[in-house]
C-alpha cells in the first residue's frame, strides 16, 4: 500500500493507531483514583508526545541514517517557532500559514547552517552545529530582542495587525485555528469513571506525525537512503568511488531541519509562545537522548524515545515528597520517612536523575534502544513458543502464502 | 428460508453493540454541563500553585509555596486562621471556599516562561486547576497570565515587579497584590534625594527581561527628575551567574552610583561581585562616595547576600517586622508572621505573603460571588477595597487589576542582630505618592480585554 511493503504498512498502521486512540492508551486509569496521576491522556501530554515525535523523527534522518551526530538541531525549531508565532501576530491565526513558513523558514536556516557545517564530519561537525545553536539562542536572547521579545518569549497581543482576520482591535485574545475549528477545543468522553480528551489539536498533530512517518519510512526504503547509509558505512570510500556526497548530506540535512521546523511550528500553534529557551543546548541534546533512548536508525525508535521522556518529564517529576508521603503514610514514621527521602532523590525534581540511570542502562545493555528491547523480548518468545506452536506458525505461513482475494 | 443459527459469538457480539449504542447520547455531556473552565463538581476544588523550583529564583518560589501551603490550611480551617482573622472581609469561615474543600497541586517553572506554560496547562488540563497562582519572574507571570486568559482560569500573579504585568500585557482574567517597578521609583525617589543629594551619575545593570527593561526605565525616569544623569545601562542575561565582566567598567565610567536592576540569585551575585570588586568603599571620579542601590528588596536575597547589604537602600512590598515598627495601619503583618513562623521556624518574606494574600483574595471573591465561575470572581475583585491583610488599607483597582498600598522602602542593617534581622525599615510610602492613572505612558499599550469563561 501507498508503496510500502508489508511489514512498513504494518507498522504504519500500528503507529496510526497508537496515535488515533491515544486518549484511551494513555488514560488508562479512573479519574479520582490513586493511580490517576500515572494518565498521560490531556491534550498538552498529548501534543507533546506528537510534537517531539516528529522533532526525533527527523533528527534520526539524518542521525541515523548518515551518523552525523548534530547537537544543535533546537535550533531549527526554535525558528520554527518564531516563525509561526510571527505569522500569527501578522497574518492571520490560521495555522496553515504559520506551518508552512516555520517549515520554509527552517529549511532556509538550515541551508546556511548545513553547508558550513558539513564541511567538516565527526565530533567537528558536532562542534560547529552546537556552537551555531548556542548562538541563535544568545541572539535570540538578547540582541535581537525587537523579533524575538527576549527572555520574556514572543506572545500575541490584542493589536497584532493580523492582516488576513480582516484587522481591528480584538477584545480578547483570538485563538489559534484550522479553518475555524479551534486548537484548543477538547471534547470530553465520560465512560464511568473515566474521562477521555479529545483535542482538535492534537488530532491535527496526530495526522501530520502519520505522514511525516511516512515520508521517513520512503527515505528510509529509497535509493537516496541507501546512499546515505552508504556514507554513514564509509564516506572515504564512497568519496574514492568519484561519488561527491555533500548534496546527500546537505540534502537530508535540510530535511531534518524541516522536521524540526514543522515541529517548532506545531508548538506554537498548539501554544502562541515562542521562547529562546527553545534554543538552549539542553534542548538539542534532549533530541539525541530521545533518538537513542528509542534507537537511533529505526524508524520506530525515536517516536518511542520521544515519548518515554515527556512522559518522565511530565508526569514523573509531579511526585513529590507530598505524594510519596502519601504512599508510604501506613508506614512507620521512621520507616516512611527514610523511603520516601530516598525516592524523592529520583522523583520530583529529581526525574534528572531517574532518567539518566535509565539511559545508561540502555546504552550499556540496550545499544538498539528500546527497539531493540521490543525486538529481543520478541525473539525470546519466539523461542519459547517454537516447539508448541510450529504447526499454528505453518499455518500461519500458508494462510499468508495465498494470494490475496 | 433459514434462520442464521445463533453462536455466542453472535449474542455477545449484538449485545455489546446495543449497549453501546444505547449509552452514546450520554457520552458528550461533560461538556455542556459545565458552564466554564473546570467547574468543581464534587466536594473539592483544586488550585495550581506554578512557582519556581529550579533557576535564580528558585528561593523564592520555594518560600511562596511555603505561603501556600499555610494559606490552603487556614482556608481549610486548620492551623490558627491567619490573616482571616484580620482581613476586612468576612465571609471566609474555614469551611473551604464555597463549602468545598481546597485541595492543590504544583508544577515548576523553572523561571522559564515555556515550561511555566507546560506546567500551567498540565495544571489545567490533567488536574483540572480553576485558578493559577504563583510567579516570581515577571515574564513568566505575563506568560502564564496570557495563557489564564485563553484558558479561561483566573490567575492570581504572586511575585511579579514589572510595569508590563498591569500594563501593556494586562488580562482581564489576571491579577497583581505586588507593587511593580513605577511603584518602587515613586517610593524610593525621595529617599534617594535625601541619602545622596541632586548631583549625581547613576549606572544600571538590568536583568534582561521586562522585570528589569521596566525597572530601569522607571528607576532612570525617577532619578533624572531629581537631577541625576544616567551614564549607561547595560543588559545581563538572567541565566548568568557571574557578574565580574560587568563590574569592571562602572568605576571607570564615571559614575558614582550603581543601580542594581537584579533580583533573586542574580542580585545576590551581582551584589557580591560588587562588593568584591570594592565598589562600595571606593571614591567614585567625581570625588563623591560610591553608592549602590537594589530598587528591588527582599529578606531572602539579604539572607543570601549576607553582610554585603549593609546600608543598601531598596523598595518592598511589604517586611514582616512593619506592624511592630510602624503600628496599627498594617495589621494583619503578625498574626501572620506568627502563624508562618510556627510552621516552618522562620519570618516569611514578601514572596511569601503576596501568594498568602492572593490565595486568601481569590477565594474570598469567589465567596462573595457565590460562583468560581471566572467572570464572577473578576466582578467581585474589580474596584474591592480592603484592609488588615498587612498592607494597610488597599484598593484592587478595576482598570487595571492592580493593587493600590504603600509601598515599603527599606535598607540593609549596619549591625544586624540575627540572621533574619537583616534589613531596616525605611519609612512607609502612603499610597497617595505611589498611585498613577492606569494609563500612565509605562502602562500604555495594553487593554485587559474581556474576561474569559472558557467552556
Amino acid at each position: 500500500m501507498l508503496g510500502l511493503d508489508r511489514k512498513d504498512t504494518g507498522l504504519l498502521a500500528v503507529v496510526a493507531i497508537l496515535a488515533l486512540f491515544a486518549p484511551f492508551i494513555l488514560n488508562p486509569f479512573p479519574q479520582g483514583s490513586e493511580l490517576a496521576q500515572f494518565n498521560a491522556g490531556y491534550p498538552d501530554l498529548m501534543q507533546r508526545f506528537v510534537i517531539f515525535g516528529i522533532f526525533a523523527i527527523g533528527f534520526n534522518l539524518l542521525f541515523g541514517l548518515t551518523g552525523y551526530l548534530s547537537f544543535g538541531h533546537a535550533a531549527f525549531l526554535g525558528v520554527g517557532s518564531y516563525a509561526a508565532v510571527w505569522m500569527f501576530k501578522l497574518l492571520s491565526m490560521n495555522v496553515i500559514p504559520a506551518i508552512l513558513l516555520s517549515i520554509a523558514v527552517a529549511g532556509l536556516f538550515s541551508v546556511v547552517i548545513g553547508y558550513i557545517s558539513l564541511r567538516r564530519s565527526g565530533i567537528y561537525f558536532s562542534i560547529l552545529t552546537l556552537a551555531f545553536a548556542q548562538m541563535s539562542f544568545n541572539l535570540a536572547y538578547s540582541v535581537l530582542t525587537p523579533i524575538t521579545n527576549g527572555e520574556t518569549g514572543l506572545q500575541l497581543s490584542l493589536d497584532d495587525p493580523r492582516v488576513l482576520d480582516g484587522g481591528g482591535v480584538a477584545t480578547s485574545l483570538p485563538l489559534t485555528n484550522f479553518f475555524g475549528i479551534e486548537m484548543r477545543a477538547t471534547e470530553t468522553l465520560n465512560l464511568g469513571p473515566w474521562a477521555f480528551q479529545f483535542n482538535a489539536g492534537y488530532y491535527l498533530c496526530a495526522i501530520l506525525l502519520l505522514v511525516t512517518f511516512y515520508i521517513s519510512i520512503r527515505i528510509f526504503r529509497s535509493p537516496f537512503g541507501l546512499m546515505l547509509r552508504a556514507v554513514k558505512s564509509n564516506q572515504q570510500r564512497l568519496s574514492y568511488t568519484g561519488l561527491s556526497t555533500r548534496p546527500y548530506t546537505l540534502a537530508v540535512f535540510v530535511i531534518s531541519g524541516m522536521y524540526a521546523g514543522l515541529a517548532g511550528g506545531l508548538l506554537a500553534s498548539m501554544d502562541p509562545l515562542a521562547g529562546a529557551e527553545r534554543m538552549q543546548w539542553t534542548a538539542s541534546g534532549e533530541v539525541v537522548i530521545m533518538t537513542i533512548l528509542g534507537g537511533a536508525g529505526t524508524l520506530i525508535g525515536p517516536v518511542l524515545g520521544a515519548g518515554v521522556i515527556k512522559y518522565f518529564e511530565n508526569i514523573f517529576s509531579k511526585i513529590n515528597e507530598g505524594v510519596l508521603h502519601g504512599w508510604f503514610g501506613a508506614l512507620p514514621d521512621g520507616l516512611e520517612n527514610a523511603i520516601v527521602w530516598v525516592l524523592a532523590r529520583f522523583t520530583g525534581e529529581g526525574w534528572h536523575l531517574t532518567l539518566g540511570l535509565l539511559f545508561m542502562a540502555i546504552i550499556i545493555f540496550l545499544p538498539g534502544g528500546l527497539v531493540e528491547g521490543g525486538r529481543r523480548s520478541r525473539a525470546l518468545f519466539r523461542r519459547r513458543g517454537r516447539r508448541g506452536g510450529a504447526a499454528e506458525e505453518d499455518a500461519a505461513k500458508q494462510r499468508a502464502a495465498r494470494p490475496a482475494e | 428460508m433459514s434462520f442464521r443459527r445463533q453462536t455466542r459469538r453472535g449474542i455477545l457480539k449484538t449485545g455489546i453493540a446495543a449497549g453501546a449504542g444505547l449509552a452514546l447520547p450520554t457520552i458528550f455531556t461533560a461538556r455542556s454541563a459545565s458552564a466554564f473552565t473546570n467547574e468543581p463538581t464534587g466536594s473539592s476544588v483544586t488550585l495550581g500553585f506554578n512557582v519556581p523550583q529550579s533557576g535564580p529564583y528558585a528561593d523564592e518560589g520555594a518560600d511562596e509555596l511555603r505561603a501556600f501551603e499555610l494559606a490552603v490550611e487556614h482556608l481549610n480551617g486548620e492551623g490558627d486562621g491567619g490573616m482571616m482573622n484580620t482581613f476586612s472581609s468576612k465571609e471566609l469561615t474555614g469551611e473551604g471556599i464555597l463549602g468545598k474543600r481546597v485541595e492543590y497541586v504544583t508544577g515548576d517553572t523553572q523561571t522559564k516562561s515555556d515550561a511555566a506554560r507546560a506546567s500551567a496547562r498540565s495544571m489545567i488540563e490533567k488536574d483540572g486547576a480553576v485558578m493559577i497562582s504563583g510567579g516570581s519572574s515577571s515574564g513568566v507571570a505575563v506568560a502564564v497570565q496570557g495563557l489564564c486568559q485563553e484558558a479561561g482560569v483566573i490567575f492570581m500573579a504572586g511575585l511579579t515587579h514589572s510595569n508590563d504585568t498591569t500594563g501593556k500585557d494586562r488580562k482581564a482574567n489576571g491579577f497583581r497584590h505586588f507593587f511593580n517597578a513605577y511603584q518602587s521609583g515613586a517610593a524610593l525617589g525621595p529617599v534617594l534625594e535625601t541619602l545622596y543629594g541632586t548631583d549625581r551619575k547613576a549606572y544600571h545593570l538590568t536583568a534582561d527581561y521586562t522585570w528589569g527593561w521596566t525597572t530601569q526605565e522607571s528607576m532612570q525616569a525617577v532619578t533624572e527628575d531629581l537631577g541625576w544623569e544616567t551614564v549607561n545601562n547595560v543588559l545581563t542575561p538572567l541565566a548568568a551567574t557571574d557578574f565580574s565582566s560587568y563590574i569592571t567598567p562602572i568605576l571607570q565610567s564615571g559614575a558614582d552610583v550603581l543601580f542594581l536592576n537584579h533580583y533573586g540569585g542574580n542580585m545576590v551575585n551581582s551584589l557580591t561581585n560588587a562588593v568584591q570588586f570594592g565598589l562600595k568603599d571606593a571614591m567614585a571620579q567625581t570625588g563623591k562616595q560610591f553608592e549602590i542601590v537594589v530598587p528591588l528588596y527582599s529578606e531572602l536575597m539579604a539572607r543570601g547576600a549576607g553582610e554585603n547589604i549593609r546600608g543598601i537602600p531598596g523598595s518592598q512590598n511589604w517586611d514582616w517586622k512593619l506592624e511592630n515598627q510602624l503600628g496599627e495601619r498594617y495589621r494583619g503583618t503578625n498574626v501572620f508572621t506568627q502563624s508562618f513562623g510556627e510552621k516552618y521556624g522562620f519570618p516569611p518574606s514578601q514572596a511569601a505573603h503576596t501568594c498568602y494574600v492572593q490565595t486568601l483574595l481569590y477565594a474570598d471573591a469567589v465567596q462573595r460571588a457565590g460562583s468560581f465561575n471566572p467572570c464572577a470572581v473578576v466582578e467581585a475583585l474589580e474596584d474591592f477595597e480592603f484592609d488588615g491583610l498587612g498592607n494597610g488599607p488597599t484598593l484592587y483597582r478595576g482598570a487595571d487589576h492592580q493593587c493600590l498600598k504603600d509601598v515599603v522602602v527599606t535598607r540593609g542593617k549596619e549591625n544586624p542582630d540575627n540572621e533574619f534581622d537583616l534589613v531596616e525599615i525605611v519609612e512607609a510610602t502612603p499610597v497617595e505618592q505611589v498611585t498613577y492613572p492606569p494609563d500612565h505612558p509605562m502602562f500604555a499599550g495594553g487593554a485587559l480585554g474581556e474576561c474569559n469563561e472558557g467552556a
